[in-house]
């Protein structure tokens, strides 16, 4: 499978997310990072958009619940045209649309989301719908890891099985590092594939930064229309800059003029 | 007021093939006649009433009129943030359904008696909440909200009340209904106290006004002026916390239309509602209404 251009788009996106971060003086930089090939694959090789009309009805949707994260999915859209890459300067800043968290009164968000959560029931909606009205779009999901800590994630994990949603595909974005910790230590979600395998959900597990294992899971999760997939994607927070990797100070600093040009450097191709 | 709920609700989906009906493992004998009618349109979620507002906004996300349905604060406190944040803030056309307003199911104890509803509801921006006095207002009120996109919270009695006005009212967003008229005194009510507040002054050394108020977010302030200006005295009687309730949304209509110099004095208000106390004994509905103090 070619991955060129997804593989250039993410470098766009983490480029553009430091950057953002960097003016804002804003936090949240290493999910984002951690999310970024993903979110890459999914906008240049797998889901049907439509930058000049956001609101086509045969769109495929897209859902990030990890809200906080929101700098990654701004950049892709502005990337792929659904509003002018400027504007992603004013980002956080006085009178911006851009929050920092992600806004649905931006072209081609769905759902505003910041509280953790919130978007995979919101998903299990669109997907009942797409099956009650016999639509083909598909619907995409993606969850941290720490927010599975919330009990009403597990609440939509029973439902979308149950009521058969194959149209819907969740993707956990397992950096294993949340606010205060590890996963490990503060709730641990292991075994994470297993309960999902319990809940009645098909279990993919990749490398989240592998473009060509991102672009397979995300096929295949459209083979099996009886039943929603998973994909648990492991990723690295902070990748692709070296000193973010892993680090769960990333969370929450915000890069330094020097720390901005030598991730920009990293970054390079 | 549940069965005139559902009756009417069926009667709206026969016209509007949008209208979706979600719930949350509650609505035995109730609900049946809609799920067999519109099994397409009807989804039992099971005990999960975050779930159930998250995939009510996604299936109004994708355009139908989603209806959700528990008791007491199931619906609604259990799920707050979904109705603010993902219902509300996304302006969908979601509409909470909670059976059991006040002390309905006032044995079954404070887990059961919705009576902070109200006051935690009505600072969420664009929520509507209706509050019907009896089943004529019940059913017009779900025509009403079927046919009036946004979100919205009807606040239902349980079953058997018994009907209070002589013939279905017509209902405006927002205004009072007419139910007696009287001197001196108005007495305004919401909810199924209203039956309570009507007999209560069918005693003739009372000729007193009573107004129904089946909106009350939003109340229409400038509808108020004249009852404001014609009467001496205000009763407004709720089953709720008197705390950021009915009452208190009468009070900061006059204070916002005295501020606005459309009223030339504070009118005297008097308000009826539970003084900040949970009830923690058993028994009947009027039993438990009597103990927290609603009375006139």
């Amino acid at each position: 499978m070619k991955t060129e251009k997804s593989q250039e788009l993410a470098n766009k996106i983490r480029q553009t997310a430091v950057e953002m971060v960097h003016r804002a003086k804003a936090s949240h930089i290493g999910g984002a990072l951690s999310m970024a090939d993903i979110l890459a694959v999914l906008y240049e090789e797998v889901m049907a958009i439509f930058p000049d009309n956001p609101s086509d009805p045969r769109r495929d949707r897209f859902l990030l619940s990890k809200g906080h994260a929101c700098t990654a999915l701004y950049a892709v859209l502005a990337h792929k045209g659904f509003f002018p890459l400027k504007e992603l300067e004013s980002y956080s800043l006085d009178g911006s649309r851009l929050l920092s968290h992600t806004s649905h009164k931006v072209p081609g968000i769905e759902l505003s989301t910041g509280s953790l959560g919130h978007a995979l029931g919101v998903a299990c909606g669109m997907g009942l719908a797409a099956k009650r009205q016999n639509k083909s779009f598909h619907t995409y999901c993606m969850v941290s890891d720490g927010e599975l800590n919330e009990g009403s994630n597990w609440e939509a994990i029973l439902f979308a099985p149950h009521h058969q949603l194959g149209n819907l595909t969740l993707i956990v974005d397992y950096n294993k590092i949340q606010s205060f910790g590890t996963v490990e230590e503060v709730l641990n979600l292991e075994p994470l594939h297993s309960k999902f395998i319990a809940f009645g959900w098909e279990v993919l597990e990749i490398d989240g930064h592998q473009h060509s294992d991102i672009l397979k899971a995300l096929k295949n999760s459209k083979i099996d229309t009886a039943r929603p997939t998973v994909i648990i994607a492991h990723t690295i927070k902070g990748k692709g800059v070296s000193f973010m990797e892993n680090k769960l100070l990333w969370h929450y600093r915000s890069p330094s003029d020097q720390d901005l040009e030598i991730a920009k450097r990293e970054i390079q191709p | 007021m549940r069965t005139a709920f559902i009756e009417q609700l069926i009667l709206e989906a026969r016209i509007n093939p949008k209208i979706f009906l979600l719930v949350g493992d509650l609505g035995f004998s109730v609900v049946e006649p809609f799920a067999k009618e519109f099994p397409d349109r009807f989804i039992n979620v099971g005990i999960a009433e975050q779930n159930m507002t998250a995939v009510a906004s996604g299936l109004a996300m994708e355009g139908y009129t989603v209806f959700t349905y528990s008791i007491a604060n199931f619906p609604t406190l259990r799920c707050m943030e979904q109705i603010r944040y993902d219902v509300c803030y996304h302006n969908l056309d979601v509409k909470i359904v909670a059976v059991g307003a006040g002390y309905a199911y006032a044995s079954l104890g404070p887990s059961h008696h919705a009576t902070e509803d109200i006051g935690m509801l009505r600072t969420i921006p664009g929520l509507t909440i209706a509050s019907p006095g009896d089943p004529l207002e019940a059913r017009r009120l779900t025509t009403l909200l079927s046919r009036n996109p946004g979100p919205a919270y009807l606040r239902l009695g349980k079953a058997g009340e018994a009907v209070v006005h002589p013939a279905e009212p017509e209902i405006r967003m927002g205004k009072p209904v007419l139910v007696k008229d009287g001197k001196e005194t108005a007495v305004f009510a919401t909810g199924s106290i209203l039956k309570y507040a009507h007999d209560q002054l069918k005693d003739e050394k009372r000729d007193w006004a009573l107004f129904s108020f089946p909106v009350i977010k939003p109340i229409d302030g400038e509808a108020l002026l004249p009852v404001f200006k014609k009467f001496n005295m205000i009763i407004c009687i709720e089953e709720h916390q008197l705390s950021a309730g009915f009452g208190s949304a009468v009070l900061e209509k006059a204070n916002d239309l005295l501020q606005a110099g459309l009223l030339e004095k504070f009118p005297h208000i008097n308000r009826v509602g539970i003084q900040d106390e949970f009830i923690s004994i058993a028994g009947t509905q009027d039993f438990i209404r009597n103990r927290a103090g609603l009375v006139l």
